[in-house]
């Protein structure tokens, strides 16, 4: 349970803006602006932001699909990120990943049958007869039948598919799965089902998840850890239970504010922030978030806050939270003004 | 997105229709549409034509009957005959099998080098798309025509050469076509998920990608055999096609233009012949872009 099965470190993954004929780099897109975590084998890191702060990307540059600007991937031990194109298609055996979309992610001209059994053709799992067996026990396990496995996926409702694009990432037997928003696109009732399913699925196979969603509510039900990004960076990092009930960056209790509570009764402090997400091709100087934060500081627009232990197993990214004062700052940068 | 589920469990047990696959839906679609279905009757007549024609004709294509030099239709040769005594029928029938295998084959020939360059400058962009997209810009500034001319002139002029001269200029147009496909398709979150399993790219362009790019080609190349064979006729009239004998109909309209005036069946037929078949590739075509086009679907 406390082994790290993946370990990222300083993961940075920047988009290039190209313009004019030539097309010259005039500067860069920070979808991922140096991101650390671990994941520990068997638990579920859920990580949380708004559309467009690169939790996403994060998945995808983990699964290698999108090449790292810098920064280590290490997932059991190897460090992905040095591993050649071949290498990384075997590591993926163990690595799979399920879509948001379950309408986009399932091939259209192929049947159901076909596309379980493509994971099992490219790595080599048994012969012809095997891997149909197969098949259909992986159908069965994510609670559809045998006959479905001729069917075409425009013949499955959201939820119908989304089941399929989860045995799909379990046909190789996988230790971690990456889940990019995987209920976002389903109706309420059918995204309880999945979960659970998902849930089901980790115990039985004794899987790790990285959950990414912007659900907060989604994410407490099945994660052990939450991250929370904003603009490219982990703002807030914590066991699931103590994220809910004590967040300490501005930008978590806010999202959390936001989370609609099931009782008609209860007057709740909402905590509006304004404005938009800046952009992150030129992030705001110092804390990314200092723009609309409540309480913002001086020194929150000069210096980036770096992501530092407030209690036991709780970071934070925030000059909330850290000693140093405004005068600190300022002497800090005199002095290497100086050198 | 609001879709109906009866079930608790997800799974829509009323759904009991047979399997539909994605190209059975496109043939049910394509047959409610009557104009491509005539269009689609026409050009299997004329195929028809070409494959067992030539075996019930009662003249041969190059037999003349000197003494019934430009003889109007009658009884006996159905659509007259010309300068050389020659059942203009007989030669029209023959005629379909040139044309259409020019017409198919220079498709066919166009399809497969302009998928393979399209697909591979879509997938792997960068220079080479750069460099694939340059030559194919080059060739489409050219006037086909005039292209086509350059191109039998310097390979010598025979059907062949005009068969090869026609695929080579339509090769750049289905380039285009199935790189802009490849592009949008290449986001898709079913080729990220291909990736994601760890496929190799081969396996990924001709079993992902191809297929699922296949749609607008085949309406493309349904449309191209028509102006392939306008092409092919225009190649003919110009004496850059088929040589002397054979009754390809763009030169029996060559051969034609001195009697105009006197023996006007000698030019009508053989253009009507390329006119309808022309026309019942562009209906059938059509009706194939309605059928296979998913902007079209609600």
């Amino acid at each position: 349970m406390n082994k790290p099965l993946l370990r990222v470190e300083g993961l940075k993954k920047y988009f290039p803006i190209r313009k004019g004929l030539i097309g010259k780099t005039v500067g860069h897109v920070k979808a991922i602006d140096d991101v650390s975590f671990h994941v520990n084998e068997g638990e579920t890191l859920g990580i949380v932001g708004e559309s467009g702060c690169g939790k996403s990307t994060t998945g995808r540059t983990i699964m290698q699909l999108l090449e790292p600007t810098e920064g280590v991937v290490e997932f059991q031990g190897k460090d992905l990120t040095k591993l050649s194109a071949n290498e990384i298609r075997a590591v993926r055996r163990d690595m799979q990943m399920v879509f948001q979309d379950p309408y986009a992610s399932l091939n259209p001209r192929h049947t159901i049958g076909k596309i379980l059994e493509e994971p099992l053709i490219v790595h080599g799992g048994g012969n012809a007869k095997e891997r149909r067996e197969k098949v259909v026990e992986f159908l069965k396990i994510v609670g559809l039948s045998e006959y479905h496995a001729k069917r075409y996926p425009h013949q499955f409702s959201g939820g119908q598919r989304q089941r399929i694009g989860i045995a799909r990432a379990l046909m190789t037997n996988p230790k971690l799965i990456i889940a990019d928003e995987p209920v976002s696109a389903l109706d309420v009732s059918i995204q309880a089902q999945v979960l659970n399913l998902m849930q089901d699925l980790q115990k039985e196979f004794n899987l790790t998840y990285i959950f990414i969603a912007h659900d907060l509510g989604v994410v407490r039900h099945i994660s052990d850890r939450v991250a929370v990004m904003y603009l490219g960076k982990i703002v807030e990092i914590t066991e699931s239970e103590e994220l809910y009930a004590n967040p300490l960056h501005p930008y978590t209790q806010a999202l959390l504010s936001a989370v609609p509570v099931p009782d008609p009764n209860y007057k709740k402090e909402q905590i509006i922030i304004e404005g938009d997400m800046p952009s992150p091709a030129n992030p705001p100087s110092g804390c990314a978030f200092h723009t609309r934060c409540p309480f913002k500081m001086d020194v929150c627009t000069k210096v980036i806050p770096v992501l530092a232990e407030e209690k036991i197993g709780h970071s934070v990214a925030c000059h909330l939270y850290t000693s140093e004062s405004n005068d600190d700052i300022e002497r800090k940068k005199q002095l290497e003004g100086s050198v | 997105m609001s879709e109906f589920t009866p079930k608790v469990d997800g799974v829509v047990e009323a759904e009991l229709e047979k399997t539909i696959g994605p190209w059975r839906e496109a043939w049910v679609g394509f047959r409610k549409s009557k104009v491509a279905v005539v269009g689609a009757a026409i050009v299997i007549f004329f195929i028809v034509l070409a494959l067992f024609g030539p075996l019930v004709t009662k003249e041969g294509i190059n037999e003349q009957f000197m003494t019934d030099r430009l003889q109007p239709p009658s009884s006996e040769y159905w659509f007259g005959t010309d300068d050389f005594g020659r059942d203009i029928f007989s030669r029209i029938i023959h005629g379909a099998r040139i044309s259409l295998s020019v017409g198919f084959f220079s498709v066919v020939g166009s399809i497969v080098v302009g998928s393979f360059l399209g697909i591979i400058a879509g997938y792997y962009g960068r220079w080479i798309d750069t460099i694939i997209s340059r030559i194919f810009d080059i060739m489409l500034a050219f006037p086909s025509i005039l292209l086509a001319i350059a191109i039998v002139s310097v390979l010598g002029p025979s059907l062949r050469n005009a068969l090869i001269a026609i695929a080579i200029i339509n090769v750049p147009n289905f380039g285009r076509l199935i790189r802009s496909k490849v592009l949008s398709i290449k986001e898709d979150e079913y080729i990220i998920a291909a990736k994601a399993i760890g496929m190799k790219d081969f396996r990924i362009l001709f079993s992902h990608i191809l297929p699922n790019s296949m749609a607008p080609v085949i309406v493309q190349g349904t449309l191209a055999i028509a102006t392939a064979i306008l092409e092919a006729a225009a190649l003919g009239f110009l004496g850059l096609g088929a040589e002397a004998p054979y009754p390809e109909w763009g030169k029996m309209l060559a051969d034609s233009k001195d009697y105009l005036q006197n023996a006007p069946w000698t030019m009508i037929f053989p253009g009507l012949a390329i006119m309808l078949t022309v026309l019942g590739f562009n209906l059938m075509g059509d009706g194939l872009r309605d059928a296979l086009d998913p902007k079209m679907k609600s």
